[in-house]
This record gives C-alpha cells, sequence and structure tokens, in this order.
C-alpha cells in the first residue's frame, strides 16, 4: 500500500501598518521607537468617554490598495467593535471591520519556478493597533507584564488571502509580491523586524484529489520571508506525520520558534474566543462614492507586475532579473537611472543584481537611498570598461572602492593608476618577456596544446597588475606564436 | 413551569465573558432576574421585523472622517496619573497566564 | 442685602449686568447653602470651591471690565458627576472610578468655560447613569427635595434636585432613556435632552452610546435655552456630532404656539398609571389649546415595544463601553492578585455594583455568539419601527405632548425589582430610540406637593419648537414658581 499523498492548503492573513502620519483614529503620531507611553492621548489610550474620529488618509490607503488588488470596493462599509480583554487593548475592544469590510474578492498573480498562479483576496480591511506588552521574564515566567501604550491605535490594513496557496514556498511568494506593492502604493513600509508587515498562516493538509478541508492550525511569530517558508514546511510535515499515524489534528494556534526550527502549541483556547461584534456606535457608516474611488484609481503608480513585464518587454530582460529588479520601487527606480545613462540594460541589470546587491544592506527605500554609488556614477563606470579604460574585473574593485569611499570611478582610476595598458609597444615588449620566461608553455602551444594560451594570457595580466587590454594580449601573444612556428 | 429562558451555565459563561467574578448567590440571583427581563423582552418576537433594516443610528449619518494631521499627545506623567499600578513610565499588570 | 439665590439663569445674568450682584457674591452665597443643605439632599459628589471661587473672581473682572465671555459669564452650575472634568475627579458614582482624575475635559465643559460658566461641583447619579432614582450611586442615595424620604428621579438625580432645591442655578445631565426628564419631572423642573447629534458626546462617559445626549436643567424655559445655545454644536471631536446650524433658541421664544400643531399619543396614557399625573397632563394639553394650538390625537403603535428593546440595545453598548475599566490604567483595582484574570475579575466584580453587573450581563449576553441576530439584531429592527412611528406622527403634527413618567417621585427602596423600575421610563425611552429631542416642565403638583412633569417632543433639531412651546406654557401657569420648602 502506498502512502496516502496530501495537498498542503494555506490561507495568509497579513496586517500592515499604514504609513499615516498620525494613528487611526486620534492625532497622536505614529513614529516608531519613542519612549514608553508618550505617544498617546486620552482616545488611543481608552479614557472614559473619548470617541474615535475615522482618518481619511488611511481609508485612502486601503482603497488604493484594494484598487491595486483588483478588489471589490464595497459602496458601504463600516467599523465594528471586536472584544477580548488583553492588557494592550485600552478599551478591550478592537475597532475592525467584520460584516463590512472596505473591500473583498481581489487576486495577486504569485510566480513560483517560472510559472504564475492566482491567489484570491478574500477580503481587506482596517483596524486599529494594540499597545506593546513587555514581560519581566519570559511570558511563562514573569510576574509582571509592563504596557506602552504608543502602537496603540496605529492604522493597520488587514489583507486575507484565500486559502489558494499550495505550498511554504508560494505562501513566501505571495507575501514578497504584496509586500511589494504596498511599497510600491507608499502605504506600508513594508519591515518585518520592526513589525510594520506581519503575517499569520492557516495551514491546513488534505488527501491529494479531496476537495474537503482538513482542520486548520494557525501559525503566528514569523518575522521574516525565509521563517515564513521555514515554518510552514515544518507544519505541513508535522501535520503530514501526524495524520499517517493516524491522529487527529487539533484546531490550535502555534507560535514558529525560529531559533529552534519548530512550532509550538500555544494551548489556548483561541479558537472558542466568543468576539461579541456589533457596528462601533460612536463612528457612522462610510459610503465610498464611485468619483472618490476613480480619483484615488488616477494616483496609482505602476505596480510591480506591470514594472516587471515593462522591464522583459523593453529592455530585454529575463524573467528572473525583471522579478528581482522590481521587488522594490526604489531598486527599479535605481536599475532605470543606470540604463538611461548607460543603455546596455542586461550589463546593468548584471551589475545591479550581483555587485550592487552584495554590498546593500537591503533592496528598500531606505537602503537605496543612503546608496553611496548614485545611479550615474554606476553607468559612469560601465563606460570606462566599454571605452577601454579599465577591464571588467579591475571594475568590481573600482566598484567595491566606490561603494567604500563615494567617490566617483574616474577619481579612483586615476589614483590608483588602475588605466588599462592598450599602449602596443610597451605591451609588446611585456609579452615578449613572458614568452621568453616561459618557454615552456610556448612548445606546448606549438605542439596544439592550445589552452597554453590562456597560461601565457594569465602571466602577461599579472605582469601587468591586471591593467592590460585583455583582448590586445590576445591579439599579441597569437601575433608572435604563429609567427614563430 | 415554562422553560428558564436562561440557566446557570449560561450565566457563568456570560460572566466569564465580561470578566465578572460572581459568588454563587449572585449567580443565581443574577440569573434569575435575566430570566425575567428575557421574559419581557420577549414580546418582541410578536413583531414580524424580516423586511426591516436595523437602525443602529437614529439620526442617520455617512463619511465623518479626519484629516491625517498629527496633533499634540498628552505628557507621558499625565497619561500615567491615574495608573493602579506602574514602573517607570509603563502600567504593570499582574502575571498573563492564558486561561 | 440683595437676593443672591432663589433666581433663574436669566435673573442671575440681568444682576451681574446691572451690578445688582456679583458672580462672587452669587457663587458664595451656592457655596454656603450647599454647606447648608447638601448634607440632607446629598445631590453633589464633589463640591469645586476653590476653583468656583477662582472662576467667579475672573467672571467679576470680565463682568466689571465689561467684556463678559458671554450671557452665562459667572452663572454658578452643577455638573453631573458623568461629564469628564480635567482635574476634578469624575465618578460615574462608581466605586470603578472613584478615584479617576481626567487630564480632559468634555467638550461641553469647554464650551462652558468659555462662556464663563462657574461649576460649583460634581453631581450624585446612579453609576454609570444606569437607574431611575440615584440609588444606584456607589456612594449614597440623592434625596427629593419636595420630599426627602422619596427619590429624585435617575439617573441625573443629583443636577435636578440641585437645581431644584436651588444648590445651583441650572445643571447639566445626561439622558440615555430619560435620565433628564424623568429625574426633572420628579423634582419639578425644566429638563431637556437634545436631538441626538445636536451636543457633542466627547467626554461623555458612555453608557450607551447610540442613545447618550448631555442636556441642561434648569428652573425656567429660558435657562434651559441659554444653555442649550452654550452647548450645542458641531464638534469634530465626535463623530455622531451634526453639522446643522444651531439656531437662536432664546429669540425662537418669542414664537406663538397659536396654531401649533400638538399631537397627543394614545398609547402614552395607559392603565396604571397614576391618576393625578394623566389629570395633570390632560389640565397641561388644554391651556396649551387655550394658547392655540391645535390639539390632535395621533398613534404611536410600536410603544409597547420601545422599553423591550431598549433593555437590549443599551445594555448592549454598555457591556462594551464598560469593558475598558480592567484595572490596568485607571481607577479601582482589587488588591492582591495572583494572575491577570483574577485582576479582571475580582477588580470588576467589586468595582462594579448590581444594577451595572445586571446590565453588562445582559448585554454581554445579548451580543454574545448566536444571541445576536435574535436580540440585539431584533431589537434594532425593533428601533427602526419605532422610529417610523415617530416620523409619521410628525408628518401631521409639529410636536408632541405626553406625560413624562408614568408616576411622580417614588418612596427611597420602594422599587426593589429590576423590571418594575425600567417600568419608569416607559413613555422617554422610544424619545432616546429615534434620537429625537424632548424636554420635561412642570405641570403641576399631587395633592401630597409632589411635581408632575409635561414632557414635549419634538422632531429631529426642532428644539426652538419644543422651547417656544414650554415658554408659552410657562407663562400661563405658575407651577416653576413653586419651590420646595427645605430649611
Ligand atoms: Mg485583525
Ligand atoms: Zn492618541
Amino acid at each position: 500500500m502506498t502512502a496516502t499523498e496530501y495537498e498542503v492548503i494555506i490561507g495568509l492573513e497579513v496586517h500592515a501598518q499604514l504609513l499615516t502620519r498620525s494613528k487611526m483614529f486620534c492625532g497622536c503620531p505614529t513614529a516608531f521607537g519613542g519612549a514608553p507611553n508618550s505617544q498617546t492621548c486620552p482616545v488611543c489610550q481608552g479614557m472614559p468617554g473619548v470617541l474615535p474620529v475615522i482618518n481619511r488618509r488611511a481609508i485612502e490607503f486601503g482603497i488604493r490598495t484594494a484598487l491595486a488588488l483588483d478588489c471589490t470596493i464595497n459602496a458601504g462599509c463600516r467599523f465594528a467593535r471586536k472584544h477580548y480583554y488583553y492588557p494592550d487593548m485600552p478599551k478591550n475592544f478592537q475597532i475592525s471591520q467584520y460584516e463590512e469590510p472596505l473591500a473583498v474578492e481581489g487576486w495577486l498573480s504569485v510566480e513560483v519556478n517560472g510559472t504564475a498562479r492566482r491567489v484570491g483576496i478574500q477580503r481587506l480591511h482596517l483596524e486599529e493597533d494594540v499597545g506593546k506588552l513587555i514581560h519581566e521574564g519570559t511570558l511563562e515566567t514573569a510576574r509582571a507584564s509592563l504596557v506602552d501604550f504608543n502602537r496603540s491605535g496605529v492604522p493597520l490594513m488587514e489583507i486575507v488571502s484565500k486559502p489558494d496557496v499550495r505550498s511554504a514556498e508560494e505562501a513566501a511568494a505571495y507575501l514578497r509580491a504584496l509586500r511589494a506593492i504596498l511599497i510600491y502604493l507608499g502605504v506600508c513600509d513594508g519591515n518585518m523586524e520592526e513589525g510594520s508587515f506581519r503575517c499569520d498562516a492557516n495551514i491546513s493538509l488534505r488527501p491529494k484529489g479531496s476537495t474537503e478541508y482538513g482542520v486548520k492550525v494557525e501559525i503566528k511569530n514569523m518575522n521574516s520571508f525565509k521563517n515564513v517558508q521555514r515554518a510552514l514546511e515544518f507544519e505541513a510535515q508535522r501535520q503530514a506525520k501526524a495524520l499517517a499515524a493516524g491522529e487527529r489534528i487539533v484546531q490550535e494556534t502555534r507560535l514558529w520558534e525560529a531559533d529552534k526550527d519548530y512550532t509550538l502549541s500555544m494551548r489556548s483556547k483561541e479558537y472558542a474566543h466568543d468576539y461579541r461584534y456589533f457596528p462601533e456606535p460612536d463612528l457612522v457608516p462610510l459610503r465610498v462614492e464611485q468619483r472618490w474611488v476613480d480619483r484615488l484609481r488616477t494616483t496609482l503608480p505602476e505596480l510591480p507586475g506591470e514594472r516587471r513585464q515593462r522591464f522583459v518587454a523593453r529592455y530585454g530582460l529575463p524573467a528572473y532579473d525583471a522579478d528581482l529588479l522590481t521587488q522594490s520601487r526604489a531598486l527599479a527606480d535605481y536599475y532605470e537611472a543606470v540604463v538611461r545613462e548607460y543603455a546596455k540594460p542586461k550589463v546593468v541589470s548584471n551589475w545591479v543584481m550581483s555587485e550592487l546587491l552584495r554590498e546593500l544592506p537591503g533592496d528598500d527605500e531606505a537602503a537605496i537611498a543612503r546608496c553611496p554609488v548614485p545611479p550615474l556614477n554606476l553607468a559612469r563606470l560601465l563606460a570606462l570598461i566599454d571605452n577601454g579604460t579599465i577591464s571588467g574585473k579591475i571594475a568590481k574593485d573600482v566598484f567595491e572602492k566606490m561603494y567604500r569611499s563615494g567617490e566617483d570611478a574616474e577619481a579612483i582610476v586615476k589614483r590608483e593608476g588602475l588605466r588599462q595598458l592598450a599602449d602596443v609597444d610597451v605591451l609588446g615588449s611585456v609579452v615578449d618577456q613572458v614568452l621568453g620566461a616561459n618557454a615552456g608553455a610556448v612548445a606546448d602551444w606549438r605542439k596544439g596544446k592550445k589552452q597554453s594560451l590562456g597560461f601565457l594570457v594569465g602571466q602577461v595580466m599579472k605582469a601587468t597588475q591586471g591593467k592590460a587590454n585583455p583582448a590586445l594580449v590576445n591579439q599579441l601573444l597569437l601575433e608572435r606564436l604563429s609567427k614563430g612556428s | 413551569m415554562a422553560e428558564p429562558k436562561i440557566t446557570l451555565a449560561e450565566v457563568e459563561h456570560v460572566a466569564r465573558l465580561a470578566r465578572l467574578d460572581l459568588s454563587q448567590a449572585e449567580k443565581e440571583r443574577m440569573r434569575s432576574q435575566l430570566d425575567a427581563i428575557l421574559t419581557y423582552i420577549d414580546k418582541l418576537r410578536q413583531l414580524d421585523t424580516d423586511n426591516v433594516e436595523p437602525t443602529s443610528h437614529a439620526i442617520p449619518m455617512v463619511n465623518v472622517m479626519r484629516e491625517d494631521e498629527v496633533r499634540p499627545c498628552l505628557p507621558t506623567e499625565a497619561m500615567l496619573a491615574n495608573a493602579p499600578e506602574r514602573a517607570s513610565d509603563f502600567f504593570r499588570v499582574p502575571r498573563i497566564i492564558e486561561e | 442685602m440683595p437676593r443672591m439665590t432663589g433666581l433663574t439663569i436669566p435673573e442671575v445674568a440681568a444682576r451681574y449686568r446691572s451690578g445688582a450682584a456679583t458672580p462672587t457674591q452669587v457663587v458664595e452665597a451656592y457655596l454656603r447653602r450647599i454647606e447648608a443643605l447638601d448634607p440632607k439632599l446629598r445631590a453633589y459628589v464633589t463640591v469645586t470651591r476653590e476653583s468656583a471661587l477662582a472662576r467667579a473672581e475672573a467672571a467679576n473682572r470680565r463682568l466689571k471690565a465689561g467684556t463678559p465671555a458671554g450671557p452665562l459669564d459667572g452663572i454658578p452650575l452643577a455638573i453631573k458627576d458623568v461629564i469628564c472634568t480635567k482635574g476634578v475627579r469624575t465618578t460615574c458614582s462608581s466605586k470603578i472610578l472613584e478615584t479617576f482624575v481626567p487630564p480632559y475635559d468634555a467638550s461641553v465643559i469647554t464650551r462652558l468655560t468659555a462662556a464663563g460658566v462657574v461649576m460649583l461641583g460634581k453631581t450624585n447619579m446612579d453609576e454609570f447613569a444606569m437607574g431611575s432614582s440615584t440609588e444606584n450611586s456607589a456612594f449614597f442615595p440623592t434625596r427629593n427635595p419636595w420630599d426627602l424620604t422619596r427619590v429624585p428621579g435617575g439617573s441625573s438625580g443629583g443636577s435636578a434636585a440641585a437645581v431644584a432645591a436651588d444648590l445651583a442655578a441650572g445643571g447639566l445631565g445626561s439622558d440615555t432613556g430619560g435620565s433628564i426628564r424623568q429625574p426633572a419631572a420628579f423634582c419639578g423642573t425644566v429638563g431637556l435632552k437634545p436631538t441626538y447629534g445636536r451636543v457633542s458626546r466627547y467626554g461623555l462617559v458612555a453608557f450607551a452610546s447610540s442613545l447618550d445626549q448631555i442636556g441642561p436643567f434648569a428652573r425656567d424655559v429660558r435657562g434651559a435655552a441659554m444653555l442649550l445655545q452654550a452647548i450645542a454644536g458641531h464638534d469634530p471631536l465626535d463623530s455622531t456630532s451634526t453639522d446643522v446650524p444651531v439656531p437662536d433658541y432664546e429669540a425662537a421664544l418669542g414664537q406663538s404656539v397659536e396654531g401649533r400643531r400638538v399631537g397627543i399619543p394614545n398609547e402614552y396614557f395607559i392603565e396604571g398609571m397614576d391618576p393625578e399625573v394623566e389629570q395633570a397632563v390632560w389640565v397641561a394639553i388644554e391651556v396649551l389649546k387655550g394658547l392655540g394650538a391645535r390639539i390632535e390625537k395621533v398613534s404611536l403603535p410600536h410603544t409597547d415595544y420601545a422599553l423591550a428593546a431598549y433593555y437590549l440595545i443599551a445594555p448592549a453598548e454598555a457591556s462594551s463601553n464598560l469593558a475598558r475599566y480592567d484595572g490596568v490604567k485607571y481607577g479601582y483595582r482589587a488588591p492582591g492578585n495572583k494572575d491577570l484574570i483574577q485582576m479582571y475579575g475580582r477588580t470588576r466584580a467589586e468595582g462594579f455594583g448590581a444594577e451595572v453587573k445586571r446590565r453588562i450581563m445582559l448585554g454581554t449576553y445579548a451580543l454574545s455568539a448566536g444571541y445576536y441576530e435574535a436580540y440585539y439584531g431584533k431589537a434594532q429592527r425593533v428601533r427602526t419601527l419605532v422610529r417610523r412611528d415617530f416620523q409619521q406622527a410628525f408628518e401631521r403634527v409639529d410636536l408632541l405632548a405626553c406625560p413624562t413618567a408614568p408616576t411622580v417621585a417614588f418612596k427611597l427602596a420602594e422599587k426593589e425589582d429590576p423590571l418594575q423600575m425600567y417600568l419608569c421610563d416607559i413613555f422617554t425611552i422610544p424619545v432616546n430610540l429615534a434620537g429625537l429631542p424632548g424636554l420635561s416642565l412642570p405641570c403641576g403638583f399631587t395633592q401630597g406637593g409632589l411635581p408632575i412633569g409635561l414632557q414635549l417632543i419634538g422632531k429631529p433639531f426642532d428644539e426652538s419648537t419644543l422651547l417656544s412651546a414650554a415658554y408659552a406654557y410657562e407663562r400661563a401657569t405658575p407651577w416653576h414658581r413653586r419651590v420646595p420648602e427645605l430649611a
């Protein structure tokens, strides 16, 4: 008997912190990292008698995102209260959306190994964040916990996918694509470490060919794409093993323990929550008029998917390159700025993907903004290769130096005397010396061992500290070798 | 006697949801009082409301929003002044154990 | 020495203008009266003596310089302790907020402060505004100035009693199901619940958000109009506050009742109501007729269901609004907890009184999984029916006249059964469900000397018509001039 093969069913829930200046329902700033309880007011601390007022920009960010994800934007939407007790939630209810979310029914194209699939978006809604808890010790051993309400009331956008994701790899690809869109829209900075882009996943298994869903487990605490992939891979295997052993999967919430490489049950009756949702009586409904949506549509930038296609069509880039270069709007902008000055798109792509990304700490706006090599300087470096001033190999060293010092390529080449040796007389005498000193190799070549030419080129390059023009070296060696035969 | 509208077990469940530690006597009194109120409220069933929209606000309004402008926060000290217990600039609560 | 108390708000204001009295003299006289009489009445939870004197001084200076902050400059008021006052503890007459000192003012307080009003103190109430007798205060019950063995009504019983007993020239209350109008009727003052959205709720400690509204108490209609003028209007801090222009209410008092169509709702004259109340209200309707009003019978067929709907909607919203009292950020925390769950359960069990707990339980139940549609959802649909009744009636009439409450003030501890207490509000609750303005004013006294209230109900944002009809009635009758003997 063959073992049952299982299909993995994954749904993803993303909470993205919106890049508004003020909080969702009050005027406190959203800036990260303030001193504890220094960014609060009676409203976001849930004091008696206070009332929320909706931040228009948060709603507009939601609408723009919904448009980018091809969602249906509900003509009427409203906020609801979601009740549960926790000390980081000042009112003991969260203002969220429930039966009438901002948008539903969208999709996102996700590519894994060159094949694109559509992952459905079930809903997109807005809500407020909670405060931060610090435990005096670990959660299990702490005698007390401390509460900081600075984050309380920061606007969040929750985007829930349909259970359309079929592998851990695809989950990571979905999150990458979604994050790129949010960053392009300028609605979220996508920073996973600081928690401005958070993801929870629901995962279940079912026998291949079955159409019913199995019992799902919710995974939390995955704060990087790598962790999402590893956690889901682990969980899929854990469930498969359990099912194979005839065990029942328990509906529960499990935490991903990144340093231990496994998921751990929270032992909480999370699923037994009774949130007692009802329409938030302190807020009035929103009517999202078509005019408003149309106006916001005109503000949408070119999105990563479109840009990727354009990079393939216009620059003739392979899909892999286009995908990588369009992950971040800033990186794609950088790439295009170089291409405008140096019109060999594939060469530029190679340089950006290998040399630049090796040096940069990330591909986000902040990393690109701080990049010490502006696009023009990279373009001029590449031009120096083309006009024979330096070799491609030397150029890589020059680039490293440019990155460290912020200087431009010409200055480094000049100061360090890296200009390529292309003088036939000077180079000719070096070639003669090398031929004289390597009679064995010359003899080999003449006997038909053609690879000894490479050795001789290497010797010339060595003698000139890499500055010799390789094409010229080749030409001079061949001239002399064939003459002497 | 008619079916009770609410059982003691339901009272206990609701008290847990509402985070109210009720004594046994309170629970029993609560059960009978809620029972009487719910019995009274049952008169609503006489009304056919199938085609009636709910009213959540008597004075209908839509689209009340504020511009995304930062306004001054209150000083940390003012926000912590009422705290039953604090540790430096944090609110302090007893250990959290899941139910 | 001229009289400093026993005056209506316009009378005090006139004395300030003529120089016959200064705010300091009047405020000092009120503080003396409070000191002498409040131990009997117990209307105040907190008396803000120092700040009152300081604010009176400031008003003196403005008036003397001929630059008053407005018509209410220097007028001493009693504020229900459900309205947040910066630096002055705001308790909602609950143990759970006994020590709470808000770092902010409610919007109505900001407005009144700008208008130069002097707050004498914060008044007693049913805990979190839940009740109809002010017996549900965690501190002490307030007594009715007309008979100290009786309740002042509630939940704004402290403000109503303070104004009736002349321990303030006027006051503010809040009304979720009748909490201004019913105590106004029981104490023989004017009380006005404005249209939902007319007055900002920012800083009003929420009981039931979709029903709550702040409104004035005064000993005459003009005083109520002046107070409403000062607190009405759009507030960007309250999303449910409306941007409808605020008319000149005092100017509206001049409008005649002649030709006004006054509807008398059949369903507000019920079996079992106090015959003296019914009698007085019918006589009052005759007075309005005599003033030229056209009296018409109308029907509000869903009246009988309003109370049931209210006792789902209000507790549901309350259970949510009161979730924040958990011992973490402010207010009471039960001592010696081994963990958070225990702290929550004990803090809330010890911090809330019986009626509040009952409503939290009822509301939590009505919202809980499986019951939402049958209870909360159903109640919101019935609310639509109640609202439609009024809309249909207002197609034919300009305002409605009816009793404020089915009885006069009852004895302390007389109503032990919660449901019996809830029935006190059958004539006021429908008005909150429909968001309409309602006004209660004295329309007579029982043989036993207890005041009776006439309720006028208006169209949305038409407080002017209510005030003008009330004013015409008041000028034609002597009731507002009667004062309780408290010495
Ligand atoms: Mg959420
Ligand atoms: Zn705030």
